[in-house]
């Protein structure tokens, strides 16, 4: 499975250091709450609101530089307007994937 | 430019911020997490450009373009491309970025909404400098270019060869023709009720049967320009 980098971030800085600090900062508080809400969203079968969680999220996803995963992340989105959640579990493993790599930052 | 940001997503905003402290050209004036504070600072504070994002709980961008009377540029950001078409409904709406927003990109957004910016400032210029050429006109009276306030004017009466052109302070004669000076004045303003006469509707004091009371003068209205005055005229 593909793995989390910083080269969009890095790309983004131009060698800002403090503003690396502060995104990743920021990433590392929002994200685990978006995590959160989509999984209670999930629980509730409210795939509308599912829908909104991985728009969301698909950002984080792309900011870490893990394309293949946004590709499933907007797949996802589009399934779930259809109320089709087959690819939850992939969409499981990149956030799980993403939380192991945020703890190491 | 100054500009705010509206995104539900603070990494959003620390990014867009970033990109713009890159732009010498930009100031982030304030940033907002929700429409509803961006409308309340709007309502205070003019601004050139918004960082939208569409995607946002209870207010979408759209909703939120959509409550503004004269909006300002906006470049849309958002995470979903498939809102593209519905964003060229809007003129005000100069780019679309979809995130992740490259440095690239966003520079090209920001070049495009400066030219926009550029050619209002050259519409507004030219707007004023035909408005002040629209208030005066210039006539020959014995070899003297005399300016008269276009506004002042409250009749034209053609004499032969010449016109006379009746103002608020003063009465002129010059050698010209009531076609010729029709051409210069502002239709809205000016009508021609006769062959013999072209009168400033705004001047009117009253009207009966076939001719218009203006100041002191009584102007006859000919059968075929009536119903162009009474169109003209404020009627309850």
């Amino acid at each position: 499975m593909e793995q989390p980098n910083l080269s969009y971030i890095n790309s983004m800085s131009g060698g800002d250091k403090a503003f690396e600090q502060k995104l990743i900062e920021i990433i590392k508080l929002e994200f685990p709450e978006e995590k959160k809400i989509y999984f209670s969203n999930f629980n509730a079968k409210d795939f509308k609101q599912i829908a909104e969680n991985v728009h969301k999220l698909k950002h984080k996803i792309s900011i870490l530089g893990l394309e293949k995963s946004y590709e499933v992340a907007v797949a996802y989105e589009n399934n779930l307007h259809d109320g089709n959640t087959d690819l939850h579990e992939q969409f499981e493993a990149i956030l799980t994937t993403i939380t192991n790599y945020l703890e190491l930052l | 430019m100054n500009c705010i940001i509206i995104d539900d997503e603070a990494t959003a905003r620390l990014i867009i911020n970033q990109l713009c402290s890159n732009i010498k050209s930009l100031t982030v004036v304030d940033d907002f997490p929700n429409a509803i504070q961006a409308i309340k600072f709007l309502n205070q504070n003019e601004i050139d450009l918004i960082f939208l994002d569409i995607h946002m709980p209870d207010f979408t961008g759209f909703d939120f373009i959509d409550t503004l009377k004269n909006p300002p540029k906006i470049i849309l950001t958002t995470s979903d491309a498939n809102f593209a078409i519905q964003a060229f409904e809007y003129d005000c709406i100069v780019d679309y970025l979809v995130k992740p927003i490259t440095p690239e990109r966003f520079q090209k957004a920001i070049l495009k909404a400066e030219s926009i910016k550029t050619e209002v400032k050259k519409s507004i210029k030219i707007d004023k400098e035909s408005t002040l050429s629209d208030n005066h006109l210039y006539v020959n009276i014995d070899r003297r270019l005399i300016k008269i306030d276009i506004p002042s004017i409250y009749l034209v009466e053609a004499k032969g060869d010449y016109i006379r052109v009746k103002t608020e302070d003063k009465n002129y004669t010059v050698h010209s023709t009531l076609k010729k000076i029709e051409d210069k004045l502002p239709k809205d303003l000016f009508l021609k009720v006769h062959r013999s006469f072209i009168i400033n509707i705004k001047k009117i004091i009253d009207i009966e049967d076939n001719s218009v009371l203006i100041k002191k003068d009584v102007i006859p209205v000919s059968r075929s320009n009536r119903p162009e005055l009474m169109k003209r005229l404020n009627l309850l």
